[in-house]
């Protein structure tokens, strides 16, 4: 690990002011420090700042301070199912501990070229190349993938955040923005080291998921290697509405395909006003992959997609 | 930087390099050697110690950044005896050639004390090269088992 300067301011300007790279829970800092992926002169450990709390508003919206950590977020009576799930089903119970909710949307990509500073990537090392794309990369993205790279986005928690149409408080000096985050992050193009919204002197306050009635009905759905312990090969998130047999409203994202949590739009306007049951499911969920640019050894996403498209509507149909 | 660590009801001073993570610490600087440098990554678990009671990665951690109290397997036992789990982990051959046990140990002190549902599932941060996972998870339900009983007669 490369020597840095560490401070532990308490207030919020002093943090924002430094321009200093954030530390929280660590989990994606420390690790990607000591393979020297990232070098920062000066860390900034926000742990004491005043960014915490999970409460429902008047409004019914839910809003979660940034630095609350994986596992008191899950354990929240008042956090949708589909946002609990997301989280138990991410890392291991001591990165659960450890790693707060605003780190877990800033994590960057596992892609086994970018962890590595012995190879060219264009993430790491704009304009250097991309071995995943001729190399190892069945665990690759198939949506949202550009020449320049084709990493995943690593986060379960932001595609439950995506289907439910999160939004995230950003404070700075200058004063606070309010950013959807399905625009927060970006697609690669041909700046792939460009990953997100977040400009200097900015930090992620507060994620605020907006009230939605019928989200007790919802689930998180993960495929991956292992049974446990393990990043998605395909995820998907709903949230599904049912009344009287039809599908009065429906949300759903997938992980593990996209560059960027990956909201299906297409499949929720073929669920909606049809009938909930699975044939409509397995019809509507053709559209799953549609766009997607398979690599030597990724093509079983496409089909996976839509089957766990399929799984997650059952199981949450019949819950 | 000058830091203070509180590690199984001790306080202890430090003079560190901000790199310095809480496992190195420990076991370097304070001698405090239960914690394992396994993987040293946050992939394998044998650094497992708790801070403010939860389960952590020491070596993911940095020394200077911990403002709560330290538990490591060495700050289990009370009055000469071991704690339960310790206890049921030596009942039921939880182990063979020890390396990841302090760590499996401090996230399965968390298992039983959280009533966690899904003992594999809890326990799938923690990696045993030993393959010693039928008999990990036998001596985690038979220190949960300790507990209700003890809880019964409470």
């Amino acid at each position: 690990m490369r020597a840095f300067e560490l401070t532990a301011p308490t207030t919020l300007d002093e943090a924002l002011t430094s321009g200093a790279t954030a530390l929280a829970g660590g989990t994606t800092l420390v690790d990607l420090m000591k393979l020297d992926v990232l070098t920062p002169p000066r860390v900034v450990d926000i742990n004491a700042l005043p960014l915490r709390g999970i409460e429902v508003d008047p409004a019914g919206d839910l809003r979660i301070g940034a630095l609350e950590r994986m596992s008191a977020v899950a354990a929240h009576p008042q956090v949708y199912p589909v946002i609990s799930r997301a989280l138990l089903l991410s890392a291991s119970q001591q990165l659960r501990n450890m790693a707060s909710i605003g780190g877990n949307l800033m994590q960057r990509t596992r892609c086994g070229y970018f962890r590595d500073v012995a190879m060219p990537c264009n993430r790491r090392d704009p304009g250097s190349g991309c071995p995943a794309i001729e190399g190892a990369n069945r665990m690759h993205a198939v949506l949202g993938t550009s020449d320049a790279c084709v990493a995943t986005h690593a986060s379960d928690l932001a595609v439950a955040l995506v289907a439910l149409d999160a939004r995230i408080e950003l404070v700075s000096t200058q004063g606070g923005r309010s950013v959807a985050l399905a625009d927060f992050y970006r697609l690669p193009g041909d700046t792939p080291e460009r990953e997100h919204d977040l400009r200097p002197g900015e930090l992620i306050g507060e994620i605020v998921v907006p009230r939605l009635d019928w989200a007790a009905r919802s689930t998180y759905v993960k495929v991956r290697d292992r049974q446990s312990y393990e990043f998605a090969l395909c995820s998907v998130a709903v949230a599904l509405d049912v009344r009287d047999g039809r599908v009065a409203d429906v949300r759903i994202a997938a992980g593990g395909v996209g560059t960027v949590p990956w909201r299906l739009t297409a499949v929720e306007a073929a669920l909606r006003g049809g009938p909930a049951d699975e044939a409509a499911f397995e019809a509507a969920a053709q559209v799953a992959a549609d766009g997607a640019r398979p690599l030597s050894h990724n093509g079983y996403k496409t089909a996976l997609l839509p089957r766990t498209v399929v799984r997650a509507l059952l199981e949450v149909s019949r819950g | 930087m000058d830091i203070t660590l509180e590690v199984n009801g001790e306080t202890r001073h430090l003079s560190i390099d901000p790199r310095v993570t809480l496992l190195d610490a420990l076991r370097e600087r304070l001698g405090i050697t239960g914690p394992k440098k396994g993987c040293d990554r946050g992939q394998c678990g044998a650094c497992t110690v708790h801070v403010d009671g939860r389960p952590v990665l020491a070596c993911l951690t940095l020394a200077a950044t911990v403002r709560e109290p330290v538990r490591t397997v060495e700050g289990l036992a009370a009055d000469g005896r071991p704690h339960p789990v310790q206890q049921a982990f030596a009942e039921q051959d939880a182990l063979q050639c020890g390396f990841c046990t302090s760590g499996q140990v401090m996230s399965a002190v968390a298992a039983v004390e959280q009533e966690v549902a899904d003992v594999r599932e809890f326990m799938s941060g923690n990696l045993c090269r030993c393959a010693a996972y039928p008999n990990i998870v036998a001596a985690v339900e038979q220190a949960r088992s300790t507990k209700e009983s003890a809880d019964a007669r409470v």
